[in-house]
């Protein structure tokens, strides 16, 4: 058991409880018909339209949390023009977070 | 067993770094014996640093005075300072020894087949053992200019390894920026070192500590030590080499630099609790770190998630993951002295630190599992893999172990260590758990795009089916084990590795007494 500063966490229990939840799943799950074997209700449903072929549904990690992106586009914009690539600009900020550093330290260093 | 444990810091550098340049002769004859050999290395050395380790937390720091009649004298007769090389292993140094050694054996096993169709392997375990040398001389070493010394050895030999397969121009790119950027922060550091020894004549870092007086220029080494290694270990803003040079690495050298990075903040740590422990740096020290930790965990993360290249977003999470310990640690550094120290301050530093092994574990096995999607599809593009649980069952189990963990999801270790840090920085100040938290919300959300992109779907047709090798699955098996037994018992970890760790980190007075005698 882990104590923290608020209380404690034991990932015994949480394993316990985790079997009972997956017991209670169990136990749900069979209730369901046994000899039901799916058929055209399972089927995915676009609109009517025909469903691809397995290859074209899967979706591609360019397009997951493609809203995601898009509504951040303006922090994205800025971190993405932050990231160069260009070693001269590695070692500019290096030397300018030292200098922020030295600034700081200098004005805030005795508090 | 007590010679062994007396001379224990000595032989858990020299024997690699032997073993180093023992391995290209070997390999000249055999390389099923140079295998054999380099293995045979990382297993005495984990078996080692596990029993010296226990030694160090039970008893307390050791000594070795290289050179001395006798190792745990420090200070020569005819001299009122220690001058000889020295090397102080308290509980910090001994629980970053122990992630080294640990990972090292996971890479070694994992390289044996991963490499085995390249050239140049006489080399490549040779740059690998100077790795393990360089860390460990890092994390073990009591003076300033050892310290350096080693820093040195460890940059030089990841650049090399990042190059090792040169037939890849973004392999020599990258390898190209690491040494740059390593070579920018090695004079850094040497400057600062020689601007303390120029002020007090000494390099050890207990005779410094006792000796400093909190002038100018110390403030300016301070400066030039904080920046350097805050770079070397990754912090944002000083991060843009991580994903260029982690990303084109062999995947098991991957998992070295992770923890090659950390000796680096380890060093930020030493530098800020025990050179700088006595003066009136500390709370500003303390702000900056969580600074750095916050920057890191937020860019980090929300840079992850856009990526494409599997390793490049593991790149960034390695980023976001050392702001978590920046964080735990700086939140300690900043109540040091302050009466909440023994509760939430200790607590803080023990989340951050606890997070560095669980880092080194999980990170680790996942930079592994990429490195095993490489092995078998020949590409790093998200876009162009697909369905691989179909046929790599266990890497599939390994990453998705190495994903919940990082994720911070309980049982697995990465909760318990984030745990920690949630409750404890919320007395600092509540906006640091909740960005904590959200940090922890993205990092899931990017590892299941991962999941998702890589394991799901329709099997690729072009594929060769079955698992990767054997060996590179024990090297996963490894630090699976390591996963789940953090996770089973954080408690025991905490109790018996990380707060003698924390403690250790956190008293100045004991790190120089064990050298100087007062």
């Amino acid at each position: 058991m882990l104590r923290t500063p608020g209380g404690y966490w034991d990932p015994v229990i949480w394993l316990l409880a985790f079997v009972v939840a997956i017991l209670i799943v169990y136990i749900i799950r069979a209730f369901g018909r046994s000899d039901y074997k799916g058929g055209e209700q399972t089927k995915p449903f676009l609109s009517g339209m025909e469903v691809p072929n397995e290859d074209a549904l899967h979706v591609k990690a360019g397009n997951i949390y493609w809203g995601f992106m898009r509504a951040l586009e303006g922090y994205y914009d800025v971190l993405r023009r932050g990231h160069t690539g260009i070693i001269n600009d590695y070692v500019a900020w290096f030397v300018g977070i030292s200098a922020i550093l030295f600034v700081v330290f200098l004005i805030l260093g005795v508090i | 067993m007590s010679y062994v444990l007396l001379h224990a810091p000595a032989l858990l550098i020299a024997i690699p770094l032997f073993a180093a340049f023992l391995t290209p002769i070997i390999d000249r004859f055999s390389k099923r014996a140079r295998n054999i050999f380099v293995l045979a290395v990382l297993i005495i050395e984990e078996i080692l640093m596990i029993i010296f380790a226990w030694d160090v937390f039970t008893n307390g720091i050791h000594i070795y005075t290289m050179g001395a009649p006798n190792p745990t004298s420090t200070v020569p007769l005819q001299s009122a300072v220690p001058v000889r090389i020295v090397l102080e292993v308290d509980g910090m140094s001994a629980f970053m020894g122990l992630i080294s050694t640990t990972v090292s054996l996971a890479a070694g096993f994992y390289s044996i087949a991963f490499v085995r169709k390249e050239t140049g392997q006489g080399r490549y375990y040779t740059l690998l053992l100077l790795m393990l040398v360089g860390m460990l001389g890092m994390e073990f070493t009591g003076d300033m200019f050892n310290l350096f010394v080693f820093f040195e050895i460890l940059s030089i030999a990841s650049a090399a390894l990042v190059a090792y397969r040169s037939y890849y121009g973004d392999a020599v790119e990258g390898a190209f920026k690491y040494l740059i950027i390593s070579s920018i922060a090695g004079p850094m550091v040497l400057f600062a070192v020689a601007l303390l020894y120029g002020e007090y004549g000494v390099l050890n870092i207990a005779a410094l500590a006792k000796a400093m007086n909190s002038t100018t220029l110390d403030m300016i080494a301070l400066v030039l030590l904080i920046s350097a290694f805050a770079m070397k270990c990754g912090a944002v803003p000083m991060h843009f080499w991580v994903p260029d040079s982690y990303t084109v690495a062999p995947a098991s050298i991957t998992a070295m630099l992770v923890v090659a990075s950390q000796a680096s903040l380890y060093a930020l740590f030493r530098i800020c609790f025990t050179l700088y422990g006595n003066t009136p740096y500390v709370a500003t020290s303390g702000a900056i770190l969580i600074l750095f930790g916050l920057l890191s965990m937020f860019i980090g993360v929300t840079m992850a998630i856009p990526q494409k290249d599997i390793k490049r977003l593991m790149s960034y999470h390695a980023i976001s993951q050392t702001g978590y310990m920046l964080l735990g640690v700086g939140a300690g550094l900043c109540l040091l002295g302050n009466p909440d120290f023994s509760t939430y301050g200790m607590a803080a530093m023990e989340g951050g630190i606890f997070h560095i092994f669980n880092h080194a574990l999980y990170k680790g096995l996942l930079f592994l599992t990429a490195g095993a999607i490489f092995y078998k599809t020949k590409t790093r593009n998200l876009n162009e893999i697909r369905g691989l649980a179909h046929s790599m069952k266990f890497t599939t189990i390994f990453f998705l172990i190495g994903a919940f963990s990082i994720a911070g999801l309980p049982p697995f270790n990465g909760f318990a260590s984030k745990l920690l840090i949630y409750e404890s920085v919320y007395h600092v100040n509540p906006i640091l758990s909740i960005i904590a938290m959200l940090v922890s919300i993205l990092t899931l959300a990017s590892f299941m795009k991962v999941f998702h992109s890589a394991f799901m779907g329709p099997a690729m047709k072009d594929v060769e089916k079955g698992e990767v090798p054997k060996s590179m699955l024990f090297g996963m098996i490894v630090l699976t084990a390591g996963i789940i037994l953090f996770s089973v018992a954080p408690g025991w970890v905490v109790n018996h590795i990380v707060h003698p760790a924390a403690q250790s980190l956190a008293n100045q007075s004991a790190y120089i007494q064990a050298v100087m005698g007062d």
